[in-house]
């Protein structure tokens, strides 16, 4: 069940590919940057709580966003700001949920990376690892009950994630449903600070397919034709009928697990090794390469998601902060039904 | 100087140091410590007995229950309280009964971070001791000082049930003593943190300092409110906030979980029905509101009980 990157991709047309590598490269860049602007927002104290970056994920993240369609479901993780751009989500979504602006999609409630928007497909996580996977599960199963054909679900998570219940119980219940569900591990080698020998015993994650019985794909995430090409035919084999896919991705964080992680447990070979390239780095490289951007036009390329980020940081920043006042403390979409006044 | 947080830590340490039945089983509780630094270098100083687990948290206490029948006395560290809800069903379905349905005792100590701090969100400040409370066979111990996380954190893992450990985030940094305790009031037996006549605040936890500060400024109007600090849940010293209410004739009840049954409703229940001879006023509480704990640090400040919400609820009281 096992598909490697040898299949034949629908990416194959050479202009075309040149396109969406290109998007691709774009919109990892704009993710690169708002991330490192949200840390330094963090440092200087403009965010409060934590912030957790996708540095070094980008290339894999982008390429689920970018495989899926207006109309499919995604539920990103902590590590999917290419992703979330490339399927749609605004800046401003990102820095208004991190800044805790009234008018962001979470309105100062939530924070973070724990944002979206699920009438549009776009679920908003919860903490608690592998949850996302079985409510993707009965999004799908609600699209087939209403006879909606032909869109499919993605979720995003970690290496460590795997270990959960929700993980397993969910992807089985995608198996036997054969549901449209695509789930992507970013196993970048650590959950924290725990290294995969600590966390399954398995030689490669990829195996869990089998037991399952779904499809399952394997690839080097620090290069991003492979991922584009990976997730793509992962998608089209969901769309077409063929049942969940299991991707799982090798990579490693460029980043703390979180900003106020100095991630000084990480083995030092691995960052020497293949999987501590910085997948935008080898991208960039590779447009270079290839001739499809010269430096310029990069420099280009950076000055323009900058000058987006910074519209966005700074509209964000005049916006009024939540008011205890005037927050509506209401827990229940029936809201007769509500008895906050009598209970606090 | 130690903190909260040293004190959970150097329970631990003599906790393992003392009985070899004794071992800490949590994600990156090893090398790395903990993401709170609660086992800081005891893999190392207890090479074997300090073991990072999976992300499986079920697992986690259903192997805490299975070494426990074989004699062992688990620590369980919870990265956050919140988390412990995926252990919900062995926690409360299998731990909690086991003595019960077996004759064969549970001596687990499940650990976990709770409470709020600004900017935690939803998922990382919830208080659910009284999730937990609610089921016979737990112990539900709920420390408000230092020398409290240090000294109970020993008698949990001594005892021989299950005891839920609600250590409190904000406390970690934010509370220090001069040194560890060398005596421990006993389990299950609340402490008077500040003696008054004219009403009574019964808490626990990061709120028992909350009410403090509450006491300390109604005493420049002149008010002389006593502080409970429960201590444990479950038990709940129930003779002791009745002795306080016995002499102030006033109750207010201060927890910062949410509103809906739950420790504070415990209490009014109780004084109400075997203390309503007691009162001169109607007893009153005060949680944090009915909705999820939010991100933004101007809700979060709101959505629980502050020194400044226990006044003023306490000023309604002594006016009645
Ligand atoms: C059920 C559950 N337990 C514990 C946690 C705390 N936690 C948050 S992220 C994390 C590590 C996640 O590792 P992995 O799944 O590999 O993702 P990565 O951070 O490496 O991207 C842990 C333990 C959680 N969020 N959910
Ligand atoms: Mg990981």
């Amino acid at each position: 069940m096992l598909q490697t990157t040898e299949v034949p991709s629908p990416l194959a047309e050479p202009s075309a590919f040149r396109q969406t590598f290109f998007a691709a490269y774009r919109w990892m860049l704009l993710a690169r940057l708002l991330e490192e602007k949200i840390a330094s927002l963090y440092r200087g104290g403009k965010i409060i709580g934590g912030v957790f970056l996708g540095r070094g994920q980008e290339a894999l993240s982008v390429a689920v966003g970018m495989a899926l369609q207006k109309g499919d479901i995604f539920a990103p993780l902590i590590r999917d700001q290419a992703g979330r751009l490339a399927f749609g989500e605004s800046l401003l979504d990102c820095t208004r949920t991190y800044m805790g602006s009234r008018l962001g999609p979470m309105r100062g409630r939530d924070g973070n990376v724990h944002r979206g928007r699920p009438r549009e497909g776009m679920f908003a996580m919860i903490s608690h690892l592998g949850a996302m996977i079985p409510a993707v599960v009965g999004a799908l199963l609600a699209r087939r009950f209403r006879g909606v054909t032909g869109t499919v679900g993605a979720t995003c998570l970690g290496d460590g994630a795997t270990s959960t219940g929700a993980f397993h119980e969910g992807l089985n219940m995608a198996a036997v449903e054969k549901l449209p569900l695509i789930v992507v591990v970013a196993n970048n080698q650590y959950a924290y600070s725990t290294p995969n020998a600590r966390q399954f015993a398995c030689e490669d994650l990829v195996d869990k397919a089998v037991g399952y019985g779904v499809t399952g794909h394997r690839l080097d995430a620090t290069d991003l034709e492979t991922c584009l090409r990976v997730l793509n035919k992962a998608v089209a084999n969901a769309r077409d009928g063929g049942g969940p896919q299991l991707v799982v991705a090798s990579l490693l964080r460029l980043a703390g697990h979180g900003e106020h992680d100095d991630a000084h447990y990480i083995d030092d070979r691995l960052r020497e090794s293949r999987l501590g390239l910085d997948c935008l780095k080898v991208a960039e490289q590779r447009l270079l390469a290839e001739g499809w951007a010269d430096e310029s036009a990069l420099h280009g390329l950076e000055n323009n998601a900058q000058r987006q980020i910074d519209e966005a940081v700074a509209t964000t920043l005049r916006e009024p902060a939540p008011d205890p006042n005037v927050e509506d403390w209401c827990a229940l979409a029936t809201r007769h039904l509500s008895e906050s006044s009598h209970a606090e | 100087m130690i903190t909260y947080l040293e004190a959970i830590r150097e329970a631990q340490a003599r906790a393992l140091a003392d009985d070899p039945r004794v071992y800490i089983y949590g994600q990156d509780v090893g090398a790395f410590g903990g993401a709170f630094k609660a086992t800081k270098n005891l893999a190392q100083e207890f090479p074997g007995r300090v073991l990072d687990s999976p992300i499986s948290e079920d697992a986690m206490v259903g192997s805490a229950i299975g070494a426990a029948i074989e004699g062992m006395r688990p620590i369980i560290e919870m990265q956050f309280a919140d988390f412990s809800t995926v252990g919900f069903n062995q926690i409360v379905n299998h731990a909690a009964t086991l003595h019960w349905r077996t004759n064969v005792p549970c001596p687990i100590t499940i650990r976990l971070p709770s409470g709020g701090t600004a900017g935690a969100g939803p998922f990382h400040s919830q208080s659910m001791e009284a999730l937990y409370a609610h089921y016979p066979g737990l112990i539900v111990m709920t420390p408000a000082t230092v020398e409290d996380a240090y000294s109970m954190l020993l008698e949990a893992v001594a005892i021989d049930d299950p005891v839920i450990f609600c250590e409190h985030k904000y406390l970690y940094y934010h509370l220090k003593a001069d040194a560890l305790p060398t005596e421990a009031m006993p389990t299950g037996k609340a402490r008077i943190a500040r003696a008054g006549r004219d009403a009574t605040i019964v808490t626990y936890s990061a709120m028992v300092h909350e009410s403090l500060a509450c006491a300390e400024e109604l005493a420049l109007e002149g008010w002389e409110i006593e502080v409970i600090d429960l201590r444990t849940i479950k038990p709940l010293d129930t003779d002791t906030v009745l002795a306080s209410v016995a002499r102030t004739g006033r109750l207010l009840a201060v927890g910062e979980a949410f509103p809906w049954g739950g420790v504070t409703a415990e209490i009014l229940a109780r004084v109400a029905t075997e203390g309503f001879g007691l009162l001169d006023a109607p007893p009153m509480r005060l949680n944090a509101k009915d909705t999820p704990v939010p991100y933004h640090p101007n809700l979060w400040g709101t959505h629980r009980p502050t020194a400044k919400t226990i006044s003023a609820r306490m000023r309604d009281l002594l006016r009645l």
